[in-house]
């Protein structure tokens, strides 16, 4: 489900930079289903890549071999990213906190960390300067806490105004897809709030798997169960080297 | 000048003999595609100690140069098995100081891409709109700010970076030791310009250098060992010569999460040279 709601949440023709893992499912499935034109960009330098089955790693093979262009990796980040050229920027992370604000650094102390996460990769930069940051990740009770054990990456920071303040461009992260339902910044808070719920999930169930107060949305929706289209064509994606 | 310029082509022992030392600063770049693995494997193999580690992604062959004890420091921007999980030897060595202790520093991508491209230019500092808001300042002192002259606006400065050695992998050289690859490019090209000394690994010697859209040459002048190793950027890749083995990144998650399988491993690693 959170494959199928994250890939609804892109549109044809944007530009849209992807991470491994959940996002670059969502953003394959997107390309197969409604935006045949969605331009997808990874870190490792690809443009416009069109890979027949999914990558197991950010560099892989296929994704050059189907690329419009390849670029270096400080032209990815200083030509492509920084300036502000991309759309969509798609993240995950083994912590997020009430104003969207990600970890994938440690859990604990920075020094003597109780586990030690693979670090910020392009995250900071991709939540710095994408024109909106889509967060996709499993809703659970340790992985969204009221505040994160550390910032790599900016969401809205401590609050209104922060994104600005550090002289940060683009919107942010302006949705976060869960397993669960999705959740939106309040427009005057900056605080996520749950937006809309996965068919056949309550909210008792998202609350039990939120470390904060979970505000609920007046305009609370449901999410539409997957397609049949949708679901074939999910299933039909392999990764390189599966066996 | 061709006499000058074919003794670059050296035996992979001798140019990891004669050009990293202990204590070193060492970067071994490649963006998934062309990991010099077989160079990594080499310094394993000569035991060299106490090196500092520099690379964007500690993958596989940092995960293998760690628990064999090369490394005292890692400076990167991303640790993990690509799609498949943690590194269990640089994780290791970070929490349990096994088989020795590890010092990190750390950036984020765009802040390592920032400090070789500040190193390849011969400049002190590269300056970027990263960092804000991020902890990771605090925690990096070659992370600092810097005010623009022209409109105040303060931006991320970061160190640049001029490793003693930096070794990458090649498709291909000629017999001058021009190096031409193409592909995923990374970080490489960069890696190379900030190094005092370079040595490139290619897949094959070729007499003449046929273009390439697309590709980068790196001529022999930049360079101080030029080492033909087939097959040497494996189980990573080289576009247009072999695919990645994504099979053995998922067998090395096994093999590293145990130190008794991973010393078999080592000491395989040993017995059988290249």
């Amino acid at each position: 489900m959170m494959s199928v709601a994250a890939s609804r949440a892109l549109r044809d023709g944007q530009a849209c930079f992807v991470g491994i893992g959940l996002p670059s499912t969502a953003a394959n499935l997107a390309r197969r289903l409604h935006a045949p034109d969605l331009v997808l960009i990874y870190e490792s330098g690809t443009i416009g890549t069109e890979p027949d089955e999914l990558p197991l790693s950010i560099g892989d093979g296929i994704l050059a071999e189907s690329a419009l262009s390849v670029v270096s990796v400080p032209e990815i980040f200083n030509y492509w990213l920084q300036p502000g050229r991309i759309d969509v920027g798609f993240l995950s992370g083994a912590q997020i906190d009430r104003f969207g604000n990600i970890n994938t650094t440690v859990i604990g102390e920075y020094a003597e960390p109780s586990v030690r996460l693979p670090g910020s990769g392009g995250a900071p930069e991709i939540a710095a300067s994408c024109r909106e940051v889509i967060v996709v990740m499993r809703q659970r009770l340790r992985a969204f806490v009221s505040q994160v054990d550390f910032v790599t990456s900016v969401g809205h920071g401590s609050g209104p105004g922060d994104r600005a303040r550090l002289g940060l461009r683009g919107a942010g992260p302006v949705r976060v897809i869960t397993d669960l339902g999705v959740l939106e910044p309040d427009p005057e808070s900056a605080e996520l709030v749950l937006t809309a719920l996965h068919t056949g999930i309550t909210i008792e169930q998202v609350h039990a798997e939120t470390g904060w107060e979970l505000e609920i949305s007046p305009d609370l929706k449901i999410t539409a169960p997957p397609t049949e289209k949708e679901l074939s064509t999910l299933r039909g994606l392999k990764t390189v080297g599966a066996s | 000048m061709a006499k000058i310029a074919s003794s670059k082509i050296q035996s992979l022992p001798q140019a990891v003999s004669e050009l990293v030392h202990d204590g070193d600063v060492v970067a071994l770049e490649g963006f998934t595609h062309l990991i010099p693995f077989a160079a990594g494997h080499e310094i394993i193999r000569q035991g060299r100690r106490d090196l500092t580690l520099v690379r964007m992604t500690p993958d596989l062959v940092y995960d293998q140069m760690i628990g064999a004890g090369c490394a005292s420091k890692l400076v990167f921007s991303w640790g993990g098995n690509p799609g498949v999980g943690s590194l269990h030897r640089m994780r290791d060595a970070l929490g349990a100081g096994w088989p020795v202790p590890l010092q990190i520093e750390e950036h984020s991508h765009a802040g390592m891409a920032n400090r070789y491209v500040a190193g390849a230019s011969g400049l002190p500092f590269a300056v970027l709109r990263g960092y804000a808001g991020t902890e990771l300042p605090e925690h990096t002192d070659t992370i600092s700010t810097v005010t623009c002259p022209f409109t105040g606006e303060e931006l991320a400065a970061v160190k640049a970076l001029n490793p003693d050695v930096s070794i990458v992998h090649a498709q291909r050289a000629d017999r001058a030791g021009n190096v031409q690859f193409w592909g995923i490019l990374g970080v490489q090209k960069e890696a190379v310009l900030a190094a005092q000394r370079a040595i490139v690994t290619v897949e094959e010697i070729v007499d003449e250098l046929t273009p390439v859209p697309g590709a980068v040459v790196l001529p022999s002048w930049v360079l101080d060992a030029v080492v033909v190793a087939p097959g040497g950027a494996a189980p990573s890749y080289a576009h247009g010569y072999y695919d990645r083995d994504n099979a053995a990144y998922k067998a090395w998650d096994k093999v590293s999460r145990d130190r008794e399988a991973f010393s078999v491993w080592l000491k395989d690693l040993k017995e059988n040279a290249s």
